[in-house]
């Protein structure tokens, strides 16, 4: 019998055997950065990545959720390589492909919000357990974020919140798998203090409305506190019921308090009442102290602007993003917005799309969707050439940081949508701050 | 002093819508006898008769751009109003005066509403309960601003205010005092004195025309009136038309003040029923009483001074005095003996 040297035998064959199947079943998990073991709830473990869009659709603010709604239906339109692609060619450094999340084609589950806490929360249960959400982003309200933050903590989903100001969704209420690109309340006061203070001046007395809710606390905390370091004096704070209607008993007293600045600590409807009453009053024909009568809103939306229709021209505020932004992200977005749906995106349909971004992003630099490392991926994280500027998402307290617009009210609007022009686009190290000043704690990666 | 009388005028003013809405309520409940809780969706309807006869004169040709490209890349959209190049100058003041001139509008649009929501759903819930009436009502109400917000969106639609009654009127001067000392809208002083006139045309006509000596005379005994031969139903049924106008009217004219939303008519339901309680359930010059003395009260309540005393007294004053009035007169200010007592 002769040895066969070079032949086939069974013991090579079950080396080679051994060796591919080392090879096919190990090395990815070596070379491959982010292939992770763990188990993780909703995991699409190959399937379609489904993403969880809790908006206002019925309520105050469905307008304003519709608006999300479109842009998180391009976003995914743009992530699975449909349509022009939009801020996928403007933002920098993306490491998405067009071909889905980590090659998986996204797909998309909608709840409602109705701007209610508990129906929120409600929803986005819904569709993290019954849906196979694998994150929850949007709305239109700090209460409702605050609310489905703490939720998508205990449940370990990753929640990209849509419009929300309160300084407490990134401050005391933070949470890990929470995260906010929206600008906040103090960043308002830090960007329109030293516009108003080229404006009208330094020597003014301020008479502040405020809605009587968080988010009109902090916004009034922060304008009032801004304001005052600028040189004015605060004649006095007035809470107003969310709601309101009629704001006339709240307008009244202010017409001979002395106060020469009016600050409307109000959004949505609220600002649209207050702001049509305050005109009518005529605050503005007004003089006190020698000076016109200003008003003050310090949170402009277009969207809510459109419904206080004249009379916010040459009003003061600011905005997170406006769609006549001339960089080549913003320009992106509004060629895609515009000729899918006809009309520009308000600034809420702008974070929400950002947000999903994002996330995608994250998850491509992960290498996984396993939300710990996604998490980690979009601490810290720097980008620019998505509307605002370098941008970061800081880690201590998942709150992004960019330039913010001041905008006026426009005087000689060139269409129904040119509402708000913009005065000044605020350098983004002029509205940082220390993240523990609003404390809170983030929470821990791993949630059981 | 001079806060005092703004407060006042402010109270008057809104005093005037909740007296407008509540007048209607009450014709509804002394006529017919029933709860309806879809009266504010009428005030809401009204001021969507407005929106609607703006959005109808403000209608635009549009007209693509050969050479300009909208941000997005499309042809540019030039709009000029059908109005303007139809009417020339008279088409800008139709747009101008849509508030008033939408009036018109409104009143036939809400008498056939109110006699359709009558006909067609409140009738079958005459001998009902009024819990079920109630429940019947505010569902209503529910649709209607359902369907509103359907076709108009949840956004607020401001509406102008003809250029003649912007800003304010300086009354100080007028009786005397320095300027701008007492200033106020000159738009709500109009309102005020709308609400006045519409509050005398209703009673004017139940006193003073055969129709209404009949409804009043129905309202005090309805089998009675029946067996006179007159057939009571089909005036109640136009009188609950003629409250729906009436709400329809408060609201047209209340938008300059409030631009309408879907949510109008419910953030006025509450109010207004408060002020029926109050004024005495059947009672028409109790509504009117009371709605004028519920929207003072609650601005002066509003005033700095009394809530330095008394932290959000503005918030619950209304439900206050409602609560005192019921414990001093059961029946409310000037409410008959037997209405709702069975």
């Amino acid at each position: 019998m002769s040895n066969i040297k070079n032949g086939v035998n069974r013991r090579k064959v079950l080396k080679g055997a051994t060796a591919g199947i080392i090879t096919a079943g190990v090395a990815p998990t070596i070379f491959t950065k982010g292939a992770w073991a763990q188990e993780f709830r909703n995991d699409p473990k190959g399937g379609d990545v489904i993403l969880g869009f809790n908006v206002p659709q019925t309520g105050p603010y469905s307008d304003e959720g519709a608006d999300e709604l479109r842009a998180y239906t391009l976003a995914v339109k743009h992530l699975n390589g449909e349509g022009d692609g939009g801020m996928l060619n403007t933002m920098q450094p993306s490491n998405l492909k067009g071909n889905g999340i980590l090659g998986q084609k996204v797909t998309y589950v909608t709840g409602d919000t109705q701007t209610k806490s508990d129906a929120a929360r409600d929803s986005a249960r819904r569709m993290i357990e019954r849906d196979g959400a694998l994150i929850i982003t949007g709305g239109s309200s700090s209460g409702v974020a605050v609310a489905v933050q703490a939720l998508c903590q205990e449940m370990g989903t990753i929640f990209m919140a849509g419009l929300t100001h309160s300084d407490d969704t990134t401050g005391k209420d933070k949470k890990r798998y929470g995260f906010r690109h929206f600008f906040n309340t103090y960043m308002t006061g830090a960007a329109l203090a030293p516009v108003l203070k080229d404006e009208y001046g330094s020597d003014r007395v301020a008479y502040h409305l405020t809605s009587d809710y968080n988010w009109g606390y902090t916004q009034q905390r922060a304008i009032k506190d801004a304001t005052e370091a600028i040189g004015w004096r605060t004649e006095k704070t007035v809470l107003t019921p969310v709601g309101q209607g009629d704001f006339s008993q709240y307008i009244t007293p202010i017409l001979n308090s002395g106060a020469d600045v009016i600050i409307l600590n109000h959004y949505g409807k609220d600002m649209v009442n207050s702001l049509t009453q305050s005109i009518q009053f005529g605050l503005r024909d007004r003089q006190a102290n020698g000076k016109n009568i200003e008003i003050v809103v310090p949170l402009f939306s277009r969207l809510m602007a459109q419904g206080a229709g004249e009379n916010i021209k040459g009003i003061l505020g600011s905005a997170n993003w406006n769609w006549s932004l001339q960089d080549e992200g913003s320009k992106a977005f509004v060629k895609s917005f515009g000729a899918e749906y006809g009309f520009p995106p308000s600034m809420a349909a702008h974070t929400c799309y950002v947000q999903t971004l994002l996330y995608a992003d994250a998850c491509e630099r992960a290498g996984t969707l396993y939300p710990p490392e996604v998490i980690k991926a979009l601490e810290g994280h720097k980008f620019d050439g998505m509307g605002n500027g370098a941008t970061e998402y800081r880690a201590e307290d998942h709150q992004c940081f960019k330039d913010v617009l001041v905008v006026r009210g426009n005087a000689n609007p060139t269409s129904q949508f040119d509402l708000l022009e913009v005065v000044q686009e605020v350098p983004r190290a002029q509205v940082e701050y220390d993240a523990s000043i609003f404390g809170g704690e983030l929470g821990p990666y791993e949630v059981s | 002093m001079d806060a005092i009388i703004l407060q006042v005028l402010n109270g008057l003013d809104k005093g005037g819508a909740y007296a407008l809405i509540a007048l209607g309520l009450t014709l509804v409940f002394g006529t017919l006898g029933v709860v309806n809780f879809a009266h504010g969706a009428l005030f809401m309807l009204g001021a969507f008769c407005a929106v609607t006869f703006k959005k109808i004169i403000t209608l635009e040709q549009i007209v693509l751009s050969k050479t300009e490209l909208s941000p997005w890349g499309t042809p540019l959209e030039i709009r000029t109003p059908y109005a303007q190049q139809w009417f020339g100058d008279f088409g800008n003041v139709l747009i101008e005066y849509s508030v008033p001139f939408s009036l018109l509008l409104a009143i036939p649009v809400m008498l056939f509403i109110g006699i359709a929501m009558e006909r067609g759903i409140i009738k079958h819930f005459y001998k009902r309960p009024h819990a079920e009436q109630i429940l019947v009502t505010f569902g209503l109400a529910i649709v209607l601003q359902e369907i509103v917000k359907a076709f108009f969106g949840a956004n607020p639609n401001p509406q102008p205010i003809p250029q003649i009654f912007m800003g304010a009127a300086d009354l100080g001067v007028m009786v005397g005092m320095a300027e701008n000392v007492i200033t106020y809208p000159k738009w709500r002083l109009v309102y005020l004195f709308f609400s006045l006139g519409v509050i005398a045309a209703v009673f004017a006509f139940l006193r003073f025309t055969t129709f209404g000596l009949v409804v009043r005379a129905g309202m005090s005994d309805r089998e009675t009136v029946s067996m006179l031969g007159i057939n009571i139903d089909k005036r109640f049924t136009i009188m609950f038309g003629i409250a729906a106008v009436v709400a329809g009217l408060a609201g047209v004219m209340y938008t300059p003040i409030l631009p309408p939303d879907y949510t109008l008519g419910m953030d006025f339901l509450v109010l207004s029923f408060i002020v029926v309680v109050v004024g005495g359930m059947g009672s028409l010059p109790g509504a009117v009483l009371a709605g004028f003395m519920l929207g003072v009260v609650q601005s002066l309540a509003s005033m700095t001074e009394v809530k330095d005393i008394i932290p959000g007294i503005d918030q619950i004053i209304i439900y206050l005095i409602a609560v005192i009035i019921l414990l001093v007169r059961p029946r409310g200010l000037l409410g008959k003996r037997g209405v709702m007592e069975n």
